[in-house]
């Protein structure tokens, strides 16, 4: 399957803006990924091992988060991860 | 340096009119290269702070997964984002500066006072994790002659 990386990670990812991983879950793509490119983990996830707050993890169009089995949810070859850091402000 | 055609520049100010006296935002689509978050095509995107709309802005990350994915099939990243500041200057704020996450790109605030667009600033967020992170101001380009790209 695909994941995609939003631009500030790219530095982390060797430039690719898509990485392609082998995975039967969200988490086992997750792990691939961050063992591809260990140096993605820090900005993923916190001291903890959890996701950071701000880090959004869809999968096609549904946040990880909502989804009933969010981590183990079953991926396919077809489906899609998108990394998204939130974006938010105001004055 | 942020790089704009005059079409693109106009556009997010007037939504910054339009959304007044809220908070608008948007996505900047375009390249980066040697320093230089080049803009072609700026994306409105609805507030999802309608209970603070005046003085928060949030893009849903659903929007942001739709945007990123129309620039990839053209050929472009997301290089910035895009508020308005309805009454208060074109400054960031703590809200701003917490809030922002996506190092090298640039972040534009525009402040709108009674309804006009006023002055627009852009802050590229440097360093290299959250813990370090910092605004830095920079140029702002309008560049007119490109009108015809945009």
């Amino acid at each position: 399957m695909k994941i995609h990386i939003p631009t500030p990670l790219r530095i982390y990812s060797n430039r690719q803006d898509t990485v392609s991983v082998h995975a039967s879950t969200v988490a086992e793509a997750l792990d691939a990924l961050t063992e591809k490119h260990p140096d993605l983990k820090k900005h993923l996830y916190s001291d903890e091992g959890k996701l950071r707050s701000f880090v959004n993890v869809y999968l096609n169009d549904e946040d990880i988060r909502y989804l009933p089995e969010k981590h183990a949810t079953r991926v396919s070859e077809k489906d899609a991860l998108s990394i998204i850091p939130s974006i938010a402000g105001g004055c | 340096m942020l790089k704009l055609c005059e079409q693109v520049y106009d556009a997010i100010r007037h939504y910054g009119e339009e959304t007044y006296p809220y908070e608008c935002c948007g996505v900047l689509l375009g390249r980066s290269a040697d320093g230089v978050n080049e803009v072609e095509e700026a994306v409105p995107a609805g507030n999802t702070r309608i209970d603070s709309a005046h003085n928060r802005y949030q893009i849903a990350p659903q929007d942001l997964v739709k945007i990123q994915r129309q620039g990839r099939e053209r050929g472009l990243d997301i290089v910035g984002f895009y508020h308005s500041h309805p009454d208060h200057p074109a400054q960031w704020s703590k809200t701003d500066f917490a809030e922002a996450h996506w190092i090298g790109c640039s972040y534009v605030i525009t402040s709108v006072n009674e309804g006009v667009a006023q002055e627009t600033n852009s802050f590229l967020l440097t360093g290299t994790v959250e813990e370090d992170k910092a605004f830095e101001s920079e140029a702002v380009v309008v560049a007119a002659l490109e009108a015809e790209r945009c």
